[in-house]
């Protein structure tokens, strides 16, 4: 009885922090049938949900290869919306399985929040975009301006101390969602717009007249992205880490979408390995062996994710840069299957 | 408990009282029970309490308010108090608080003249004044706040010129999109000498009405209170002001490369959250005043007609103060909804409250718990104290029986 209204007490009082303590993740996802997925609210080309409800980007298919890894289906994933400032609340009291939200990793982050931070699936950095009539070209030259940023992120930080640093003044106006900022950037309240890179690109698409505006070359700060889970959970950690790595194992050995089928009679013994027909790497996971072979065969390799949502095969054409694999010169580099 | 001390009517004498157990005692037992009900409301807040902050260590998680002295590392627009980017998270607060109070405060007494207007308006005898007045309530009152706010935020925003195009505005003022730049006063040395005469005129203006009211109550005399108080309260200030050799100026806003420097400026997302709120409130209010006005007897109007009293010292003297009785309870409600409906600034961009503490420094903290309880029990200590003078208020304008 005592045991009972404790719970009950616990649950209506703080449900939050009661409900995330370090169950088993992956048994509650397989329970639930359904991988919970912490979204950003709209970005084009990482997350966002189209007319009909049908979420994209590079994040998005990140959840799907979880998902297809879990349960061979990379349909089985809810997609949660969240704001900056709600995401890592969200996380810590279990409301979602896994954030995979264009998220800093930074070392308050990782030491701080009860969280734990994963490989990086899309390395930025912060940059400025302003208007083309401003006759500016540097980021320098931004003295007095006022710059719009959305709130809770580290893109507020990085922003504070670039202008610290640089000794020029400027005005902060900051907006809960990323929807909000962008508005307000187009009505004209703001000379700059602040956020990663990546996040410029595609936030440009949405104003009302995108060749008014140009980036600035400066990048002011290293922004690794990448999914994040709760403490303490390493199993689930280990889920989430590999799949990210299977996916750039795929791409540096050519394994893709279209030929994993093929290559199951592959003899190269680190597909082998990759795809589960030798070895069971699967199991020590927690999972089926052929847990890579679901992940390429649903959502396919690294490089094949990138182009499709925001490298040439979109709307953003954004260049692999940092983010092709090691041996093409970027810093994608994934440890080996063995 | 009043209802558990009704006894038996026989059983008043102590002497009389027959002796009962304990647990047949009603009194004793409505002890019994009101202890054990806060021994179990005190054991749960305890268990909550304590089982969230194992949960936290557990999950490592940072806990406690440590937090509050560390640097914030982010800046905020609007301030009322000086704040850098290498000030604390405890500065943050403060500076979201007193930017809630700002929009609260202002926004309270806007609406507070905005509502009396529209209420006493929706009883105008004027045809069209009191149907504007009924389509005013009905629009604002039965559409969304968060709705008007990002209506007008857009509505404002949109409206104005960019800065290289500002408006200049008589006396030195500018209006853009980055809002309204106002010559900044800056006081000189002597400036202290004509508040302190303004004070002066106040008090000597308070005081010179309650002789004048005393004394045609006591002979029917009517004293010129108006032009004595005009004379305190503006020509004396005035007079002290020119003798201590104007000690009053104004720095004026200048066009920079992107913004305008100097002045002070008044930013759009205040403006909106202030308008926003202001009609919003102001419709509520006016159902308030009329509800007040129209719970005055028709026969009080009427008897101060037939004392010949004009319509105009007849709302002011005979309705409004028995109005008045009916008004502030209500009014109080209407006050502390205002206040807390100013946290959707966030929607506005506008760095109250929970914008910048509830918001940003949650975030960066990741303290979710702390962060929530002190924004609760700010929000609460507010409405408490708002409560508080609007009930002595109450009390002194409430009917005095005798």
């Amino acid at each position: 009885m005592k045991k009972l209204m404790m719970s009950v007490a616990l649950g209506a009082a703080l449900g939050m922090v009661a409900g995330a303590a370090s169950a088993q993740t992956l048994n509650q996802v397989k329970t639930r049938g359904v991988l919970q997925c912490g979204s950003n609210t709209g970005l084009a080309g990482f997350g966002q949900p189209d007319a009909q409800g049908n979420w994209t980007g590079l994040d998005v298919d990140f959840c799907r290869a979880v998902a297809a890894a879990i349960f061979n289906d990379a349909a089985k994933v809810k997609f949660v919306p969240l704001s900056a400032k709600d995401r890592f609340t969200a996380l810590q009291s279990g409301e979602v399985d896994v954030l995979v939200r264009n998220t800093t990793w930074t070392m308050s982050r990782d030491t701080s929040l009860g969280l734990e931070f994963g490989p990086v699936n899309y390395y930025d950095g912060q940059g400025f975009m302003v208007r083309k009539k401003l006759k500016i070209a540097s980021a320098m030259e931004l003295s007095g301006a006022s710059v719009c940023t959305q709130q809770g992120t580290t893109t507020e930080l990085n922003l504070a101390d670039f202008f610290r640093a640089n000794k020029l003044k400027y005005e902060v106006v900051t907006f809960a969602t990323s929807d909000e900022t962008t508005k307000a950037y187009d009505a004209g309240r703001c000379d700059a717009f602040t956020t990663d890179a990546s996040g410029l690109y595609s936030e440009r698409l949405r104003l009302t007249n995108p060749d008014d505006h140009m980036v600035l070359p400066e990048i002011i700060s290293k922004e690794p992205l990448g999914p994040a889970w709760r403490h303490g959970d390493n199993q689930w950690g280990d889920i989430i880490k590999w799949t990210h790595y299977a996916m750039l194992t795929a791409e540096e050995l050519g394994v893709t979408k279209a030929n994993v089928d093929e290559q199951l009679k592959s003899t190269n013994p680190d597909v082998k390995r990759l795809l589960g027909t030798e070895g069971k790497f699967g199991e020590a996971i927690g999972l089926t062996n052929d847990w890579a072979y679901r992940i390429i065969k649903h959502v396919g390799n690294y490089g094949e994710v990138f182009e499709k949502n925001v490298g040439q095969g979109s709307r953003l054409k954004i260049a692999r840069g940092v983010n092709a694999l090691w041996n093409k010169g970027g810093l994608q580099y994934a440890p080996p299957i063995r | 408990m009043s209802s558990i001390d009704a006894r038996p009517s026989g059983a008043t004498g102590s002497d009389s009282r027959p002796h009962v157990a304990f647990w047949n005692n009603p009194k004793a037992r409505g002890v019994l029970f009101q202890m054990l009900l806060f021994l179990a409301v005190g054991f749960l807040a305890y268990a909550a309490a304590s089982n969230a902050i194992e949960n936290l260590q557990k999950q490592k998680i940072a806990s406690g308010f440590g937090f509050w002295n560390n640097i914030a590392g982010f800046d905020i627009g609007q301030r009322l108090i000086p704040y850098e980017t290498t000030s604390t998270y405890g500065r943050a607060f403060w500076v979201g608080l007193l930017n809630t109070l700002l929009v609260a405060g202002i926004g309270i007494v806007l609406a507070t003249l905005l509502g009396f207007v529209i209420g006493i308006a929706r009883l105008s005898r004027n045809w069209l004044v009191a149907k504007l007045a009924t389509v005013y309530v009905e629009l604002i009152r039965n559409t969304p706040l968060l709705l008007q706010l990002l209506f007008w935020y857009n509505a404002v925003l949109k409206a104005l010129p960019e800065v290289r195009e500002s408006l200049a505005l008589p006396g030195g003022a500018f209006l853009n999109t980055r809002g309204l730049f106002v010559p900044e006063p800056v006081f000189g040395a002597g400036f202290s000498l004509v508040l302190g005469a303004l004070g002066a005129g106040f008090v000597a203006h308070l005081g010179i009405r309650r002789w004048a009211r005393r004394r045609q109550e006591r002979t029917g005399q009517r004293a010129p209170v108006l032009a004595i108080g005009f004379g305190l309260i503006v020509l004396l200030p005035l007079l002290v002001y020119l003798l201590a050799g104007q000690p009053l100026s104004f720095a004026y806003p200048d066009l920079g490369r992107f913004n305008i420097r100097g002045g002070v400026q008044v930013y759009p997302e205040f403006v909106a959250l202030l308008l926003g709120l202001v009609i919003y409130t102001a419709a509520f209010i006016a159902e308030v005043v009329r509800a007040g006005i129209q719970a005055v007897s028709k026969g009080q109007t009427e008897a101060a007609y037939a004392l010949g009293l004009r319509p105009g010292p007849t709302l002011d003297l005979v309705v409004i103060p028995q109005a008045m009785r009916v008004i502030i309870p209500p009014l109080t409600s209407q006050y502390l909804n205002l206040t807390k409906n100013s946290s959707l600034a966030v929607a506005v961009g506008y760095p109250d409250l929970v914008q910048v503490f509830a918001g940003t420094v949650l975030n960066q903290t990741g303290q979710a718990v702390e962060v929530i309880a002190i924004t609760m029990a700010v929000y609460l200590t507010i409405s408490l104290a708002t409560s508080l003078i609007m009930n002595w208020y109450n009390a002194r304008k409430a009917l005095v029986e005798r």
